[in-house]
């Protein structure tokens, strides 16, 4: 069964746009219907995307607002800032296949995967951490690679890279000097 | 009872913190706690052009830097849809190989270590030096060898390489049976091992678990025969399973692998030539020879352009994924049009499968778990990256 045809008769105007490249298959879907779409990928007979692969998140910072967007066909899919894809494979067919939601500027929210696939955990945290994308409905929203007080979300593309100098001295206020988000 | 296992517990193999609540010594919940390694490897790449990603990608799974090197430059050639020659491949798959057994000789010397047997520690370790003698040879490193790149491999396999691996290959069968007959049928070994840290099929899958782990729960799926790269499917091998999904069944199933890899190196320096092509000639992509350099104007031109500006990739997405040592690690690149990348993503299986360990570690005992751990062959520069 094409997962594409399936999902355009089963959703119809929420499957927002389809897109192949280099023979992967992408499709972009609304966050709000992220459950819906999984469920119904994961447990139509002759699709059976039975695992989840990856979920990452993209940051399309300039391009997404601002100077840089000019409204042509090819920004036209993705007008929001962040986006989640997520990778589905399915172990029957052999095949993969890419989910794709957009979200807002402001409080980027998506609804929580871990109902589906309980590997969406961690991925989910990972994000929610760097990112700073949240989850509906997550059970464990704590941070998992940074600490807990960690002021921003280093992934961003408007979160500058840390330079820390090396540390040749033990006068605590000169290293303090050099590190800028220590003492935060 | 409240137990912080780690953050530097020898078992927890780097800096894992386990927060277990005990009852007795029962285990009632676990909660692994990550981040400490976390290096922001993502964001660097970002940063870089794209060759230059490729000597970060080694820090993340140092035991098997070759399996992180190959999905990054594989999702850049598919980006730029760059040919990859046969002989670079053949390469690579025989690095790989070894790079793999390497990776199963740490794993099998550490976790026969947590669970008492000392001497299969020094054993392992000794095979492993043998291997990281010939990437030495290729790379001139041992471990951060950065050899595989976009296009091809760095440079070419040195004069002695098939020397070297067919001295291995003859070298390292009869310890394979060494440490079968050390460990397969010993009673401690098996009364430690067997119904411990059961992963039931559909649980693994719904997890993430993936590679080794899961194949020992009898689940038939290895990216090696599902989705093949670099040749391999030109390659007769076979993929072990297990059958009750314990810590028994996945460590018979890496011991068996060793057998499988070995067999993969042997038909692939059979059919390496000596001389050849070793990486793409496509010079907008892969820098020019080193003494193209001292005659060619063109190549003075590629190969400055390449090191100081890079290539531009499409604004556009990719996904790669190949079996590592440990399971499935993929990478997802997504370009920006010019010669940086937008997003670098790296699922590694290490975080899957600490993400996972609630799931088969609870209800257990505190002294199995050191055996669980050990058997689903973590490492947390792969997790934590």
């Amino acid at each position: 069964m094409d997962p594409v045809a399936a999902l355009k008769e089963r959703f119809g105007e929420d499957i927002l746009y389809v897109k192949e490249f280099r023979g992967e298959i992408t499709v972009v879907t609304k966050s709000e219907l992220i459950v819906d779409v999984m469920m119904y990928l994961r447990n139509t007979p002759g699709l059976t995307y039975n695992f989840l692969s990856d979920i990452s998140s993209v940051d399309y910072y300039p391009n997404a607002y601002g100077d840089e967007y000019d409204g042509t066909e090819e920004y036209d899919y993705r007008p929001e800032r962040f986006a989640l894809a997520y990778h589905v494979y399915s172990m029957l067919y052999n095949r993969r296949l890419r989910v794709k939601t957009f979200m807002m500027e402001e409080d980027p929210v998506a609804p929580t995967l871990v109902g589906v696939w309980p590997a969406a955990n961690w991925l989910e945290r990972e994000i929610a951490d760097l990112m700073g994308i949240r989850f509906d409905g997550h059970p464990d929203p704590r941070r998992l690679m940074m600490p807990e007080d960690w002021d921003g979300h280093p992934l961003r593309r408007d979160y500058p890279l840390g330079k820390e100098r090396v540390q040749f001295s033990f006068n605590m206020q000169e290293i303090q000097n050099h590190k800028p988000f220590a003492d935060e | 009872m409240l137990l912080n296992m780690g953050p530097h517990h020898p078992s927890t193999h780097g800096v894992l913190r386990l927060l277990l609540e005990l009852d007795g010594e029962e285990i009632v919940t676990l909660m692994p706690d990550v981040g400490f390694l976390h290096t922001g490897i993502e964001k660097s790449i970002e940063d870089k052009s794209y060759e230059k990603g490729v000597p970060l990608t080694d820090r993340m799974d140092y035991l098997t830097p070759l399996s992180n090197n190959m999905v990054f430059s594989m999702a850049i050639e598919k980006m730029v849809e760059l040919e990859v020659p046969e002989r670079a491949q053949t390469i690579r798959v025989i690095l790989l190989e070894l790079m793999r057994i390497a990776s199963h000789m740490v794993w099998l010397g550490t976790q026969a270590m947590d669970m008492g047997a000392m001497s299969m520690f020094l054993y392992c370790f000794r095979e492993r030096e043998k291997i990281l003698h010939i990437l030495e040879m290729c790379s001139g490193q041992r471990m951060m060898t950065s050899y595989i790149r976009p296009g091809g491999v760095w440079r070419d396999i040195p004069e002695g390489f098939h020397e070297a691996v067919n001295e291995f290959i003859d070298y390292f069968p009869p310890k394979i049976d060494d440490y079968e007959r050390l460990l397969v049928k010993n009673p401690i070994w098996m009364d430690r091992t067997q119904g411990v840290g059961i992963i039931e099929p559909d649980l693994g899958l719904a997890y993430g678990v993936t590679g080794p782990s899961l194949r020992g729960s009898g689940v038939n799926w290895d990216i090696r025969k599902a989705m093949p790269y670099s040749g391999y499917e030109t390659y007769d091998f076979n993929v072990p399973l297990g059958e009750h999904g314990d810590v028994y069944d996945r460590f018979m199933v890496r011991l068996r692998e060793l057998r499988e890899s070995l067999k993969i190196v042997k038909q692939g320096i059979d059919r390496l030539d000596k001389h050849g092509p070793f990486r793409s000639s496509n010079r907008k992509f892969v820098p020019p020879p080193r003494s193209a350099l001292g005659h060619s104007m063109e190549a003075v031109i590629h190969h400055f352009k390449l090191w100081t500006q890079g290539y531009d990739v499409p604004d556009e997405e990719v996904f790669t994924a190949i079996e590592s040592p440990r399971g499935e690690i993929s990478c997802y690149l997504h370009g920006t049009g010019e010669n940086r990348p937008r997003r670098v993503h790296f699922k590694t299986p290490s975080f899957m499968h600490i993400a996972a360990m609630p799931m088969f570690s609870e209800g257990y005992m505190l002294a199995d778990l050191i055996g669980i751990i050990g058997s689903v062959d973590i490492v947390l520069g792969d997790c934590d990256r």
